[in-house]
């Protein structure tokens, strides 16, 4: 298989008043097409960070990149012309579902306006900007038969989302709907561009938990159906397993762990993936926290991050990052001292 | 409909503010320690004359009375009549309305037009140049005073360049009187030589009106457009590679107004009152000038007369910047 999306040793920061902090730290990471990755990690471990690195919506003033690509179908998309990025690939090839549907939608505009707009630039149907005799954007027309087309698509995959009555929610303002609906009308909006890669940034943790299963189920659904890789990002190894093919582990800025799904709940490599298993609430009840804290990314320790925490370090993981080895077909693991293969 | 509502609320509270508005300025004519039956009666009146116009005008009345039959006459359509001109005093408020009213209007329409792109802009390029250097303009435009500017404008314009006229409205006589906006009644009439001679006479008291309006302008809609261009929405918008003008234009700017419309009709009173010194001083023949004449002359009913007229036009317009917010935000009118 070939990568649809392939991460190359990202390093970059943030510029902050206590100084550079270091959030990601020479990451890698790839999803080959029509697959559905979990980027998994604690708050603050990097992996929203990543998902707009990609999307290419970092904060310009604050956001400093030493070195890596983003290589999107062989287009590294950090070098790239960025009118060429913003034109053809975000939002056409790659789409974004955001956390937080309650604010993502501007309130001042019904959501059919919203999405009309998103259609107007980013719909299959639109041809390619070659240039020529250019408006102004705000004054560029909507051809009335392409509009329309994208109306019935609109409304067609509101109907795909299990939207009722996609007309009237259409003439609704955003907060005339409820959360749920809100995150629909959002993934509906991400399919449209008929796109290759989906970037789903924590989609649910802003929800209800009985809505969240259904919002995962349906993502997981249309995504197979028409064949969309997924990036989800989410705290919750839970929602991992169930939407996921594969699962990448971070930790403080820095990849430990990429491995196939059932590879990864049974066979665990990385220390930290396996203590991260171990911290999931047991059915007796018990809880098993990790020792220590996440370590402050204005000044992380050096070699692997995970190293102060880790029971199984030695000097040389303060000294070097371990560079991955493969462990079986797709299953990755950077450490200097992994955990044995688990019995089959 | 909720927007019906609201217009008729307001409607209703018009009354309310103007009776509370009519008794304040009452009670402040009769706070000044100046006699208006002096005055009327003029220098040479003995004191058996001036009594005599006193209970011919009704002023030897309790004051409770004064003021009943004042508000009795109001009910008419009266307001007295004006000592300067000797004509109803409701008269001179309605011939000169229409000069105050384009005045304003031009500075209004100034100010946005200025103001509004600059406090986007400003936003947009925080802490550059441009944003600190426009800070200072802002700052100065509402420091600044408008008789000060008023002058300083005739003196760079109107004097040493030339360019402009002095004072006055127009040159020769006005166009046909349609609306009694000389801008628009020159275009009605399509008579180009009164148009540009009516836009150069405006120019100037146009401009001292507008700059410390603009300023506030800029400064709102600065606030405005940072409070929002940082929002998850424009974040997502982003993500999905819509146009950067789209998203500025278009949806940060219409969020952005819903707290800049609420002051530009609060600008509009302080416009009402900056009137009342750049006529004076451009000598524009509108309702400010009228003020400032009935004030050196003690003419407490004409000064009465423009405080009410000041009063409902800034309520009135007042109302309608509620209606246009109903319109800009949707959850208003929940």
């Amino acid at each position: 298989m070939t990568a649809l999306l392939e991460v190359q040793d990202l390093k970059l920061g943030f510029r902050t008043e206590g100084g550079l902090a270091r959030v990601l730290d020479g990451v890698n990471f790839r999803i080959d097409a029509g697959q559905v990755m979990g980027l998994v990690g604690e708050s603050g471990c990097g992996k929203t960070t990543l998902a707009r690195a990609v999307l290419g919506v970092l904060p310009h003033h604050a956001a400093q990149i030493d070195r890596g690509r983003i290589l999107f179908r062989g287009t590294d998309l950090l070098g790239a012309d960025p009118r060429m990025v913003n034109d053809r690939i975000r939002g056409r090839a790659i789409t974004f579902v955001p956390q937080d549907p309650f604010t993502s939608f501007s309130p001042v505009f019904t959501v059919g306006a919203q999405i009309m707009d998103i259609m107007k630039w980013k719909s299959p149907r639109r041809p390619a900007d070659n240039g020529g005799a250019r408006l102004p954007a705000l004054l560029r027309p909507y051809p009335g038969a392409r509009r329309r087309a994208d109306r019935a698509a609109v409304l067609e995959l509101l109907d795909a989302v299990q939207l009722p009555q996609p007309e009237r929610i259409l003439a609704k303002y955003p907060h005339e709907l409820s959360g749920g609906q809100r995150q629909r009308l959002m993934i509906a909006m991400a399919l449209l561009t008929e796109p290759d890669l989906v970037i789903a940034d924590e989609p649910t943790t802003a929800l209800d938990v009985t809505i969240q299963a259904q919002i995962l189920g349906l993502l997981r659904r249309l995504a197979t159906e028409r064949g969309v890789a997924v990036l989800l990002t989410t705290h919750d190894l839970g929602t991992a397993y169930e939407i996921c093919d594969a699962i990448t582990v971070m930790y403080a800025g820095q990849e430990v762990e990429s491995a196939p799904i059932d590879r990864f709940f049974r066979s665990p490599a990385h220390p930290y993936t396996a203590r991260l298993l171990a911290s999931l609430p047991k059915s007796e009840g018990t809880v098993a926290g990790i020792p220590g804290e996440v370590p402050s990314l204005l000044r992380p320790p050096g070699g692997c991050r995970f190293n102060p925490r880790c029971d199984r370090a030695g000097p040389e993981c303060t000294a070097e990052r371990p560079a991955a080895t493969r462990r079986a077909d797709f299953h990755l693991v950077r450490c200097h001292h992994p955990l044995a293969e688990a019995a089959p | 409909m909720r927007r019906f509502e609201i217009i008729l609320t307001r409607l209703l509270w018009l009354v309310p503010t103007v009776v509370g508005l009519v008794v304040i300025v009452f009670a402040i004519a009769n706070v000044v320690p100046t006699d208006p039956v002096r005055i009327i009666a003029g220098e040479n009146a003995n004191p058996e004359q001036i009594e005599a116009l006193r209970v011919k005008l009704g002023y030897d009345k309790p004051l409770y009375v004064q003021l009943l039959r004042y508000f009795a006459d109001l009910l008419h359509g009266e307001m007295g009549t004006s000592l300067y001109s000797q004509r109803p005093i409701i008269d001179d408020l309605t011939s000169r309305l229409p000069a105050t009213l384009e005045l304003t209007l031009a500075a209004i329409l100034l100010a946005v037009a200025l103001g509004i792109p600059l406090g986007v802009v400003s936003a947009l390029r925080r802490n550059s140049l441009l944003d600190h250097g426009l800070r200072v303009v802002t700052v100065s435009g509402l420091a600044i005073a408008s008789f000060w500017l008023a002058m300083e404008l005739q003196f760079l314009f109107a004097m040493k360049l030339a360019i402009a006229p002095l004072n006055g409205r127009i040159a020769g006589f006005g166009p046909d009187t349609v609306t009694g906006l000389f801008i628009v009644d020159c275009l009605l009439s399509w008579d180009i030589e009164s148009l540009g001679s009516a836009m150069r006479h405006l120019a100037l008291p146009a401009l001292t009106l507008a700059l410390p309006a603009a300023a506030t302008i800029v400064r709102f809609t600065r606030a405005g457009v940072l409070e929002v261009i940082n929002s998850s929405s424009v974040l997502y918008q982003s993500a999905m590679g819509l146009p950067r003008p789209i998203i500025v234009w278009k949806y940060v700017l219409r969020s952005a107004l819903i707290s800049t419309v609420t002051q530009i009709g609060l600008i509009f009173g302080v416009l009402l009152s900056g009137a009342v010194v750049v006529e004076a001083v451009f000598d524009w023949p509108g309702l400010g000038t009228f003020a400032v004449q009935s004030i050196l002359q003690s003419d407490h009913k004409a000064i009465m007369g423009f405080t009410i007229w000041a009063g409902c036009m800034f309520v009135l317009i007042n109302l309608a910047v509620d209606v246009l917010q109903t319109v800009i935000d949707p959850r208003s009118t929940r």
